[in-house]
């Protein structure tokens, strides 16, 4: 029965750990881009949300056309429209790496960066979008749970960097570049967090956002 | 068509109480102990796979199955409290309970004479009642302005989704409380089958609708609950929106994604 519904929701399944890997990348090519001032990772990181944006009119026609052609119930249901949820967030992030990624080609924000230690920032919202996927993919509510605690971890180092920057606001322009590039990577916590309860939402039926 | 009284239709109490109901086909137990409440003014689908039982205990609700053989029930069936195998007269009984079939049945006879038909048997013959009856049960049923000019001609003419609601409304005609509809839809196009949903909808509000479905997007679109049955049991019951969302029981979860059956 179904073999062929199995196979395309596996297809679904695997582009998705696919755009999340891309989401990944991108993060880490924007902070690396920060960190070491490099533009040509930059424009790479640019190039890359172009590709997410791809992946993300790839899924949704794949979402499209199993919603049209297999009039999904129950869990079926739930993951294809939790699939289509989480893409737009995965983009969003995409968006956010990218914007990083244009500071970079305009401004060094390189010494903030190490001495406000910005790559711990970057580690822990990277892990949130790892782990947000692998929840999808494993069907894993603890984890998905764990995604949304870890949201603070990312909000506490938001905080750090902005206390770190108050002195050099008035005297260095960076400093507001790289509180941007901060706000940023909180916001692609935010952005994993979403998907950690659209992952919820696949499981158990329910979507707990803003208890 | 009269005036419905505003207290009719939020009537609170169950139309159908059915408790411990077992039924065998001579030896084979087709029906095993089911409990379900039936609200009225709702359509409640009983979905599941072929031989389930689905059909079996819609028939039961108005002593089909007595008329097959080797049949025997055991439990209880009341209709707004009353038992319907203690001393309910079986045919007040299908007057209350009516009951539209898979295929479109409508009898060789004119358009007029098969809604007239009911009607006729239960003792009306004044000709001004029955025009009224006639016309009142094809409005309610969605289908007079297609055959007011035609009602004297046979209606075995009528394309299959026109004498499905021809069926309907031959079994409005009797005034019933409930109306039994056993896979009304298999048998017709895309159009019919939404003209039949549509109406379906329309008479819930008047009647009290059991439909016996293998169409999955049917249930999921009309019914306000659903009932699945698997080998003779009812496996799960409850509002629809949950059951093809958040289904309780893997077995329901299983056959509503078409994982079996």
């Amino acid at each position: 029965m179904r073999n062929r519904f199995d196979r395309q929701l596996e297809q679904l399944n695997t582009e998705l750990i696919e755009m999340g890997a891309m989401c990944e990348r991108a993060i880490e090519g924007a902070v690396q881009a920060v960190l070491k001032a490099d533009i040509d990772q930059a424009k790479e990181t640019i190039q890359l949300d172009h590709e997410i944006d791809q992946q993300e009119h790839d899924i949704e026609g794949l979402c499209l056309k199993l919603l049209m052609q297999q009039q999904p119930v129950a869990r079926d249901l739930r993951q294809i429209s939790a699939a289509l949820k989480m893409i737009t967030d995965m983009e969003r992030i995409g968006d956010q790496a990218s914007d990083i990624s244009e500071i970079v080609q305009t401004v060094d924000v390189q010494k903030f960066a190490h001495e406000l230690d910005l790559a711990s920032m970057a580690d822990a919202a990277v892990r949130m979008v790892t782990e947000s996927v692998d929840a999808y993919v494993k069907k894993d509510l603890e984890l998905a749970h764990r995604v949304v605690a870890e949201d603070d971890i990312v909000d506490a180092h938001f905080v750090r960097i902005k206390n770190g920057l108050m002195l050099h606001i008035m005297n260095s322009e960076c400093a507001l570049d790289l509180l941007m590039i901060a706000k940023y990577l909180e916001r692609i916590g935010d952005h994993a967090v979403n998907i950690a309860e659209w992952v919820e939402f696949s499981i158990t039926g329910v979507h707990t956002s803003g208890e | 068509m009269e005036k419905i009284e505003k207290t009719d239709m939020i009537e609170k109490k169950d139309k159908f109480t059915i408790g411990n109901l077992d039924l065998y086909y001579g030896d084979f137990h087709a029906l095993k102990g089911i409990n379900l409440n039936i609200r009225p003014n709702e359509i409640t689908a009983f979905i599941g796979p072929s031989g389930c039982g689905k059909s079996t205990l819609l028939k039961s609700l108005n002593r089909m199955n007595d008329l097959v053989e080797g049949c025997r029930i055991t439990g209880q069936v009341l209709l707004d409290g009353e038992d319907i195998y203690g001393d309910m007269n079986v045919n007040l009984l299908r007057k209350r309970v009516g009951m539209v079939f898979q295929k479109p049945n409508p009898f060789p006879m004119s358009i007029y004479d098969n809604i007239a038909f009911g009607p006729r048997t239960h003792g009306i013959t004044n000709k001004a009642k029955l025009d009224e009856i006639v016309e009142n049960s094809l409005r309610s049923a969605a289908i007079w302005d297609e055959l007011k000019d035609r009602l004297k001609k046979s209606a075995l003419g009528l394309s299959g989704g026109q004498q499905q609601r021809l069926c309907i409304a031959r079994a409005l005609a009797v005034e019933p409380e409930v109306i039994l509809m056993d896979e009304p839809t298999s048998a017709l196009d895309p159009i019919s089958t939404s003209k039949i949903e549509d109406l379906a909808v329309e008479l819930k509000d008047r009647y009290t609708i059991i439909m016996v479905t293998h169409n999955m997007q049917q249930a999921a679109r009309i019914s306000d609950k659903t009932a699945f049955f698997l080998l003779g049991e009812m496996v799960e019951f409850g509002e629809t929106d949950q059951i093809f969302s958040v289904p309780k029981d893997t077995r329901t979860e299983n056959y509503i994604t078409g994982r079996f059956g």
